[in-house]
């Protein structure tokens, strides 16, 4: 299974020169780029870790490449994205978002069932990975 | 020099009789509209020998105050305030015969928060109405203390960009196929194929309701598991647009609350239900944290033909107060009306927190949101992913692309129809960041992205050169003269 989360989830995995390109046209854009990581891939799992934070007034793409890579060696066996931030009114969330970085196995997800009145059904979708604690999951 | 068009006053004006409507007062062509009117602009044609000005002035009275002959009982009113006001009336370029009318309306006319009391008094009376031969409702300028007796869309672009936690690019979606006569059963199948295969939303058709083929809880709950599963194989969130149009409020209610229980992130309603069931949906979805997809079914029967109606763009203005977070816009390039300047005026209207006038795209005023919550315009109907360069170019990337037929009739299955999309999308996306030109170069683009990408090659092999070019029946009547530099 592949996490197809982000922007380009069904692009073959990106090369840090595509990044670049990427990244810069954030940068471009006035947005601040952000490099976060987790080990928890739930779609719904809002909250990645931050690796810093977001790159206020960084003029230049490299520097979020390389902080890329300073995550790769730590975190080399997570998922890693890049997060972009738009401050201006009336937007004020992320402009983009793509992954960097995946496990070597992606486990995926199961959908358990809970049956309920009627023909009803409650779902709860679970990644295989979340059994083991923070850390140990990949 | 008197032009027989004056304002009567005192016994003059209240003499039992009938009076010219541009005597009584509908016309004041030295009046200076206030920051808190309410303009309407209309086209006219007038019968022939009908004189334009007193046919605005009519207008003007009969939708606001006015009725055919004199009556008393004005004198124990403002009278003065409530009459709306014809100030401006124009030929329209190129259109002999037909006159653009600027009409101001006091804001003490209308009841607050209510598109159905707007429109009794703006469209409820006039269009009838036997000395013009044709009325056309182009456009209006709401202004802001009017609009914030609305909530505006329950969610917003931003909020279900970030409850969907999908940034960047266009939304991808897909009706489903056939829209009459698949069972539940049958149905979820569909919405699983797609959604697995790379589509973020499938959608229920306008006229999916409850039919004895497919009974309305069938297909919740089988779309339910489709979308569960879906969203478990590619760790996405998504969604299906579940139709909960119905005969009656207490039944869309019902629905609305089984969607709700068996956690879905989008219901749907259809225009043909009314300004007023739209509105109390709206308040629903606010109050449940759903997003609230419009289908404008219907629309075309009053928003297509250039000299009667309403214009879309004047629809999109009242969907923006009456708060639906979705609502389809066109496409340019598919199967639907739609000219690119006139579209990307209604994709302003939805989208921007400020629209400046800009007579060639079709808006005569500027229209201040006052922060109201931004709807997500939908494009949908005739479109593949051999055009993703032109749809980005046209639409931006704030849209929800619907690939139906494009999704569910590639060759190699649904799956294979929703991954060509997403490929298609996510690779011009990349391009368009990349400072690619890909307008110009957008067919390369998508040949190179589906050298990695069978199903994309597929897709544009059956698909190639399908265009649809007509002649639009609705464009703007102002054209951009090209300045030499």
């Amino acid at each position: 299974m592949k996490l197809r989360q982000g922007t380009f989830s069904f692009l073959p995995d990106l090369t840090d020169a595509e990044i670049h390109t990427q990244v810069q046209y954030c940068i471009d854009n006035g947005w601040a780029v952000s490099v976060e990581y987790t080990d928890d891939p739930h779609p719904r799992n809002t909250y990645w870790e931050m690796w810093g934070h977001p790159m206020f007034d960084n003029p230049d793409a490299a520097a979020v490449v390389f902080e890329v890579n300073e995550c790769r060696k730590q975190f080399g066996d997570y998922y890693i994205r890049v997060i972009a931030f738009d401050s201006s009114h009336g937007w004020e969330s992320i402009k983009l978002s793509f992954i960097v970085n995946r496990p070597k196995e992606e486990p995926g997800f199961h959908v358990s069932r809970e049956e309920v009145k009627g023909r009803s059904m409650r779902y709860s979708i679970k990644s295989y990975a979340t059994d083991k604690p923070e850390g140990r999951r990949y | 020099m008197p032009d027989g068009s004056e304002k009567l006053t005192g016994k003059a004006r209240y003499s039992a009789g009938v009076l010219e409507y541009k005597k009584m007062g509908y016309w004041e062509p030295d009046y200076e509209p206030k920051d808190t009117d309410i303009i309407s602009l209309f086209r006219i044609t007038p019968q022939d020998g009908v004189d334009p000005i007193e046919a605005a002035a009519a207008v003007a009275g009969e939708s606001s105050t006015a009725t055919w002959t004199v009556v008393w009982t004005d004198r124990l009113t403002a009278c003065e305030k409530y009459r709306a006001k014809a100030y401006r009336v124009d030929p329209v370029p190129n259109s002999p015969g037909q006159y653009f009318a600027y009409i101001a309306y006091d804001l003490d006319l209308f009841e607050p928060g209510s598109i159905a009391n707007l429109t009794a008094s703006i469209i409820g009376n006039v269009f009838g109405f036997k000395p013009l031969k044709a009325l056309r409702l182009e456009d209006m300028r709401l202004p802001v203390a009017y609009i914030k007796t609305y909530n505006g869309p329950a969610t917003g672009i931003v909020v279900e960009r970030e409850r969907l936690n999908c940034f960047g690019r266009p939304l991808l979606g897909a009706t489903v196929k056939p829209k009459l006569g698949l069972s539940g059963r049958n149905y979820g199948r569909v919405v699983y194929e797609a959604l697995k295969g790379g589509l973020d939303f499938t959608k229920d058709d306008e006229n999916i309701n409850s039919q004895p083929f497919m009974h309305w809880r069938d297909r919740f709950l089988y779309c339910m598991e489709a979308v569960n599963r879906a969203s478990a194989a590619t760790g996405e969130v998504k969604g299906t647009y579940l139709n909960v149009t119905a005969g009656t409020m207490e039944e869309m209610y019902k629905r609305a609350e089984f969607a709700k229980d068996l956690g879905s992130v989008i219901i749907m309603i259809d225009l043909v239900i009314g300004y007023t069931a739209i509105q109390s949906m709206a308040n629903w979805a606010r109050d449940n944290d759903m997003i609230l997809h419009l289908h404008r079914a219907g629309h075309s029967t009053y928003t297509r033909q250039r000299t009667h109606g309403v214009s879309f763009r004047v629809i999109a203005k009242w969907m923006r107060l009456a708060g639906v977070d979705h609502i389809h816009a066109g496409t340019v390039v598919g199967k639907l009306e739609g000219d690119p300047a006139t579209t990307k005026g209604f994709y302003d209207i939805m989208r921007e927190e400020y629209n400046p006038q800009s007579l060639e795209t079709g808006i005569f005023f500027d229209q201040h949101w006052a922060s109201l919550n931004k709807m997500m315009p939908v494009a949908s109907g005739g479109i593949h992913a051999g055009q993703m360069h032109q749809l980005i170019h046209y639409l931006g990337e704030d849209v929800v692309l619907q690939f139906g037929g494009g999704t569910i009739g590639h060759p190699q299955g649904i799956q294979a129809g929703a991954e060509a999309n997403r490929v298609a999308l996510e690779a011009m996306i990349f391009a368009r960041n990349a400072g690619d030109d890909y307008l110009q170069n957008g067919p390369e683009i998508l040949a190179r992205a589906a050298k990695n990408c069978t199903p994309l090659k597929q897709a544009l092999d059956v698909w190639k050169g399908v265009t649809f070019n007509y002649e639009s029946t609705d464009a703007p009547d102002f054209v951009v003269t090209p300045t030499t530099s």
